[in-house]
């Protein structure tokens, strides 16, 4: 008997992998019903559905890097304090003395990476008609993942609290100040004032609450913290297993009719 | 003069690389070409070409210190060229060109060779850049890297695309049936797609290693909020909306078009009406809605992106790709309103309110003031869906219903709003169809 056999033998191993390796086309069939991982694909599938060309691989790849972000930013979180007197020396750190800075590295390109592929995700979609009844729905849930990637990612790039980060955000918060109503210095706003007192103010607006302050400071840190680590990751993440689950209930990777 | 210091041995060696790369894809397709038993005088040509890369591009790494002797630049003429016509009209009609042409060509673009001549022009290109100092400091910025790579890479699939969909349109039309419907039997996921997945895994878990190696992520000083970065940029993948503050106030670039996409993008499935070319690639079978799709996607999101990241220096100024961002290069604005161009043709002044007088009456002098760019508005997104319900859209207005065509049709609208703001400002200097800044409310 060989160690592998011996291993796959042992009353461990069976409490784990409850069938046989998958060598044989039943055991093929069990391994996707009984393991919580795989169980996420069907059993079977459309040999053009899976095909690269066809999808791309992107969904999956974007999940990947989901993935990936998520263990890299906890390493990250180890370390990072999301304060003014520690952010950028505690980043400096990663770079130049922690072991694994790499880190760092790693959750910077995974992130960009998974913003160009949820776009080439959605692309390939549209490309594919994939869209299109019954999967409506999905496509409307994916969406919603995108806009949360994207929120996920700017949140993220404050983080390190040097001059490219706060600028960035400055700029990109800026146009909070101008939304229609809910802006300070948007449209409408100032209808909305009772017996003479403006509601709408740049300590009230849109920005205000997005920043926690009238210009990117500590409390920004704070709220893009809490929003970058347990937030938005949460929604994604909830939103990622319906959309997951949607593409099963909605018969599987789109193939000709 | 050349202000900078200029090729140093390592970039050298580094632009050698790209022209190894080349070599190395080269290769590759020579062999191809012998192996289809192509004719003589084309494997001759690959076979000479690749030699040609190789000697070029050992010579480029294998330099010693100083010497140039082997380098081949970009010439001055052409730099001097492209820099010369740097505005964002010219590139903004130039990508437009480019998209009209791959639609248009299609069929020629997804032949072999064609596609393979297109990638080496481009990577060439990309090399021959390089040999530029300005070029190099834009390109090579840590964070727009992965922008350049997006670049070719959507560039790939879209190529991919028009190459399935160029297939299925001849099959279609020769009454056979699909690439997707061939071949198609059903295979176990356990081993088909699972080793798929976790080949593509490992193969990405390399490539982010390898560049968390190769290239470290950028790192400022620390932030200080009494000095400001000139130009300053939201992230990349927001730069598309930042060029549209160009033309568009913030409540509308940041704001109520960004919205706009959204929701178009999620009332997409419900507006698109057509059953066909679902599960399947093909572009006949939906020109519209494809045209519509990559027009956002292409030209406008990818495009502006593009722009805002490399072309876009200190004071949100334009530059060409070779030009050297100048913070004091000066670009004349004189842009006009439309009320004021409507009240200068009508002789009269501007209409203004006098001092002191009452709310309403303020009000009424603001209106008659832009009563034109109002008009025009109203129309643009009252009144022209209606009569594009009796003309181009007809069979869309039959097929959707009312409300599901409003919806679209606005929706159009707002997409094409932006081109047709950049285009006025560029024909015209126009600045606002509606200017009310009393209100913050210019359109
Ligand atoms: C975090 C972001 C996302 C993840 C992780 C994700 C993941 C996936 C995966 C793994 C699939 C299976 C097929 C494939 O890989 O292509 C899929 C399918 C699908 N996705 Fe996404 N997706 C994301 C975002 C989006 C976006 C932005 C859209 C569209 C706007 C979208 C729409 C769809 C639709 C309609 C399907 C079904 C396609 C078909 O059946 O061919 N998803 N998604």
């Amino acid at each position: 008997m060989t160690l592998g056999d011996y291993i796959r033998d042992s009353q461990i191993w069976k409490s784990i992998f409850r069938h046989p390796a998958p060598y044989d086309r039943r055991n093929r069939v069990v391994v996707m019903l009984t393991n919580f991982f795989l169980h996420l694909h069907p059993v079977s599938v459309k040999k053009q559905g899976i095909a690269l060309s066809y999808t791309w691989c992107m969904g999956g790849i974007t999940f990947f890097l989901f993935l990936v972000e998520t263990v890299t930013g906890v390493l990250l979180m180890f370390y990072y304090r999301p304060t003014l007197e520690h952010a950028f020396n505690d980043i400096l750190a990663l770079r130049d003395v922690t072991t694994l800075g790499i880190m760092r590295e790693i959750h910077r390109w995974g992130a960009h990476a998974m913003v160009i592929t949820v776009w080439l995700h959605m692309y390939r979609v549209f490309l594919t008609g994939s869209y299109k009844p019954p999967r409506e729905f999905n496509w409307v849930v994916g969406v919603l993942l995108l806009v949360l990637t994207l929120l996920l990612s700017f949140t993220g790039y404050l983080l390190p609290w040097d001059q490219l980060a706060i600028w960035a955000i400055t700029v990109g918060s800026n146009m909070a100040r101008a939304t229609p109503f809910l802006g300070h210095e948007g449209p409408g706003a100032q209808i909305l004032n009772l017996g003479g007192y403006d509601l709408i103010t740049n300590a009230s607006d849109a920005r205000f609450i997005l920043l926690g302050g009238r210009f990117v400071g500590e409390a920004t840190l704070n709220r893009f913290y809490i929003l970058h680590c347990v937030a938005i990751p949460l929604v994604v993440a909830g939103l990622i297993a319906i959309h997951f689950w949607r593409v099963r209930k909605d018969g599987g990777i789109s193939q000709p009719l | 003069m050349n202000p900078h210091p200029d090729l140093t041995p390592d970039v050298i060696r580094g632009i050698g690389w790209l022209y190894l790369l080349l070599f190395a894809m080269n290769i590759f397709w020579t062999v191809r070409s012998y192996k289809r038993q192509e004719s003589v005088g084309r494997l001759a040509a690959w076979a000479m070409y690749t030699v040609m890369l190789g000697v070029v591009g050992v010579a480029h790494v294998t330099v010693q210190s100083g010497s140039e002797q082997f380098l081949i630049r970009m010439p001055v003429w052409f730099k001097t060229l492209i820099d010369a016509g740097a505005k964002p009209q010219y590139y903004f009609a130039l990508s437009i060109a480019l998209f009209a042409a791959v639609v248009w060509l299609r069929e020629q673009l997804v032949k072999p060779t064609v596609s393979w001549l297109i990638l080496n022009g481009m990577v060439l290109f990309m090399t021959l850049s390089m040999t530029d100092y300005d070029f190099r400091q834009i390109v090579g910025k840590p964070d727009n890297v992965p922008i350049v790579s997006m670049l070719f890479i959507v560039a790939f699939f879209t190529w991919l695309y028009f190459k399935r969909a160029v297939d299925n349109d001849q099959r279609i039309a020769a009454g056979k049936p699909l690439f997707e419907q061939e071949d198609n039997e059903k295979v176990l996921v356990w081993p088909d797609l699972v080793y798929t997945e976790m080949i593509c895994m490992v193969i990405l878990t390399a490539i982010l290693v390898a560049w968390g190696i190769v290239l470290q992520a950028p790192l400022e000083e620390p932030a200080s909020a009494s000095r400001t970065p000139n130009p300053s940029k939201a992230p990349w993948y927001f730069l598309g909306l930042q060029e549209m503050l160009v033309y568009y106030d913030p409540w509308m670039a940041g704001v109520v078009l960004p919205s706009m996409i959204l929701v178009g993008l999620m009332a997409l499935p419900y507006i698109d009406f057509n059953k066909k070319g679902n599960g399947y690639y093909t572009f006949n079978e939906r020109k519209f809605s494809v045209l519509t799709f990559m027009f956002g996607f292409l030209p406008l999101w990818i495009g502006l992106i593009i722009l805002g990241t490399f072309l876009r220096g200190p004071n949100w100024n334009f530059f060409g790709i070779y030009e050297l961002w100048d913070v004091h290069k000066l670009v004349v604005l004189n842009n006009v309103n439309l009320s004021e161009y409507f009240w200068t043709w009508m002789g009269q002044p501007l209409p203004v309110a006098e001092a002191g007088s009452s709310k309403f009456l303020q009000i009424v002098m603001i209106l008659k003031r832009e009563w034109l760019g109002l008009v025009l508005v109203a129309g643009y997104l009252g009144a022209l869906p209606m009569v594009m319900a009796g003309t181009i859209f007809r069979k869309f207005f039959m097929r959707m219903g009312f409300i599901r065509y409003m919806v679209f049709a606005n929706l159009v609208l707002f997409m094409a709003c932006l081109p047709i703001k950049m285009v006025l400002r560029w024909a015209f200097n126009l600045k606002y169809i509606v200017a009310i800044p009393e209100w913050f409310f210019n359109i």
